[in-house]
């Protein structure tokens, strides 16, 4: 395992800081503009003679930035799994980005506010991340952030089409704004599915914890927008901001409904997720995932005293099956792992068995 | 209603996508959606069905008058239509009616209105004006005024045209 990332451990992630507008539901907010350099194929294309091109390019561009001057640049294909699965873990890169690791990097600011991901399926995947509900001002960090790389490299660009990307799900802005949020009073109340369709019907998408393709764990849903060709990045952020705070008023709303009218099994559900969590000997990921949830919930509706959100998000993190093995400083099996995390998680919740 | 793949069989499977309050539909029969069903599960939302759907019809026939292969990157129009990912920019211009569709039925609109790259930074007013530009320009193309649409594109052009040279000069690749 790299010592290098050994600083990224010992400190939370920017999207577990647990503050900012609306944190109690919103965890954080992210945007991600795709980016092509000129007269180089695409990675779908790319030769790894292009792809050492293009970490060049990159790599210089960036470092000429004042968001990344300082910048960690970290080579994937140095790294071994468990390093590379700790980035994924903790949102700097994808989940795709981490097969075929060969002239891959991702270059992340100190303060993990600003990651990009070189060689995904663009050449350039820029990423900010913001604490809470902070859409604008995720896109401001962002749109600064391009037009000094611009200065600085070359873009794939057309004055019809916009930025050309290897999808053409990403053609035109390359822009997908998205929001972390936590829905467990929707799920309680079984009102999720319809929410999430008409999500659907407005042109934004749900998805899970991890992004693409996972299934949605701890109540934890990731919404973001699917067009990206069209319309301003304003425009795009702002229609998604706007849809958002209507989801956030029915969880709100389901949150005040169940402490009105079922606070008993409500904080029965939580105290007992509490109970399991404190005392536990194993404890799968999973399982973690979903007590956590609930917990959260009773921090969040303020019935546990004592205990900061703060806690409760970096057990998420740290009880991910990499953070684990790094806070370890060694590989374990599943089986370990999951005495480990029971045990990470007693100590965390100030247990003494 | 007859499936829109194989134009035989019974279309029993209907699928239904709105962006931006534009409607896309698609319709099946069972063997066809089964077939694209793995691209379902891997894919939220229809874009990548639709890709190979752009031109409809059974046996694709390339485009007229266009290459059958992307010259700079060698990216055939078989494998495009089958992947649906482009292989460099330049594949932009070799399958452009082909894209175009495609562009359209997934967002709704085949006209980028957002920024462009700034090369130097334009002063504050006028990446303001710029923007404010934009707004209207997508706006009159959502109402169809195209001849006030050409107008303000041109405006854009200009104002974003007289771009200094890059900073240093690009290496060969």
């Amino acid at each position: 395992m790299a010592k290098h990332l050994d600083a990224l451990l010992n400190r939370p992630s920017e999207w577990l800081r647990g503050s900012g507008p609306l944190s109690e539901i919103v965890i954080s907010s992210r945007i991600r503009l795709a980016r092509n350099l000129q007269k180089l194929p695409f990675s779908s294309r790319a030769t790894e003679q292009t792809m050492q091109d293009v970490l060049r390019e990159a790599t210089e561009g960036l470092r000429q930035t004042a968001m990344l001057k300082d910048g960690l640049v970290v080579d994937l294909g140095e790294l071994d799994e468990v390093d590379r699965q700790f980035l994924v873990e903790r949102h700097l890169v994808s989940r795709e980005h981490i097969v075929q690791p060969k002239q891959k990097a991702v270059v992340i600011s100190p303060d993990e506010v600003f990651s990009v991901m070189i060689n995904e399926e663009d050449h350039l995947r820029l990423q900010v991340m913001q604490s809470g509900f902070s859409l604008q001002q995720a896109w401001t960090l962002m749109d600064a952030l391009d037009d000094e790389l611009s200065a600085h490299v070359s873009y794939a660009y057309s004055s019809d089409w916009g930025y050309l990307t290897c999808c053409p799900t990403n053609t035109g802005t390359g822009l997908r704004a998205s929001v972390m949020v936590h829905l467990p009073s929707l799920v309680i109340t079984k009102q999720i599915n319809k929410v999430l369709h008409a999500i659907t019907k407005l042109g934004l998408t749900a998805r899970g914890l991890f992004g693409e393709g996972t299934e949605a764990s701890g109540n934890f849903f990731q919404i973001s927008n699917q067009v990206s060709l069209g319309r301003v990045e304003e425009e795009l952020t702002e229609n998604l901001a706007r849809i958002l705070k209507q989801v956030l008023e029915h969880e709100q709303n389901a949150r005040e409904s169940l402490l009105k009218n079922n606070r008993t099994e409500l904080e029965d559900r939580i105290w007992r997720a509490f109970g399991i969590l404190r005392h536990a000997k194993t404890m799968s990921s999973g399982e973690t995932l979903d007590l956590l949830s609930a917990v959260r919930l009773g921090v969040d509706l303020k019935l546990m005293n004592g205990l900061d959100r703060t806690t409760v998000n970096e057990l998420f993190l740290f009880s991910q099956p990499a953070h684990l093995q790094k806070l370890e400083g060694k590989r374990l099996s599943a089986q370990e792992r999951d005495t480990k995390r029971a045990q990470l998680i007693r100590t965390r919740l100030g247990s003494s068995s | 209603m007859l499936c829109e793949l194989c134009k035989e069989a019974q279309a029993t499977v209907h699928l239904t996508e709105i962006v931006n309050e534009q409607m896309a539909e698609l319709h099946l029969c069972e063997a066809c959606a089964n077939q694209k069903g793995t691209q379902m599960e891997s894919h939220f939302g229809l874009s990548e069905l639709l890709g190979g759907l752009a031109e409809g019809g059974k046996a694709p026939e390339p485009e007229e008058g266009v290459q059958e292969a992307c010259a700079t990157c060698g990216m055939t129009y078989e494998e495009f239509r089958k992947v649906g990912r482009l292989g460099c920019s330049e594949c932009y211009t070799t399958f452009k009616r082909s894209v175009g569709t495609l562009l359209k039925r997934i967002h709704g609109s085949t006209h980028h209105v957002g920024k462009s790259p700034t090369r130097l930074a334009k002063p504050a007013k006028v990446k303001t004006e710029l923007m404010e530009l934009r707004r209207k320009l997508e706006r009159a193309i959502e109402v169809e005024e195209f001849e006030e649409a050409a107008r303000l594109r041109d405006v854009i052009r200009q104002i974003e045209q007289p771009e200094p040279p890059p900073s240093k000069p690009r290496k060969p690749s």
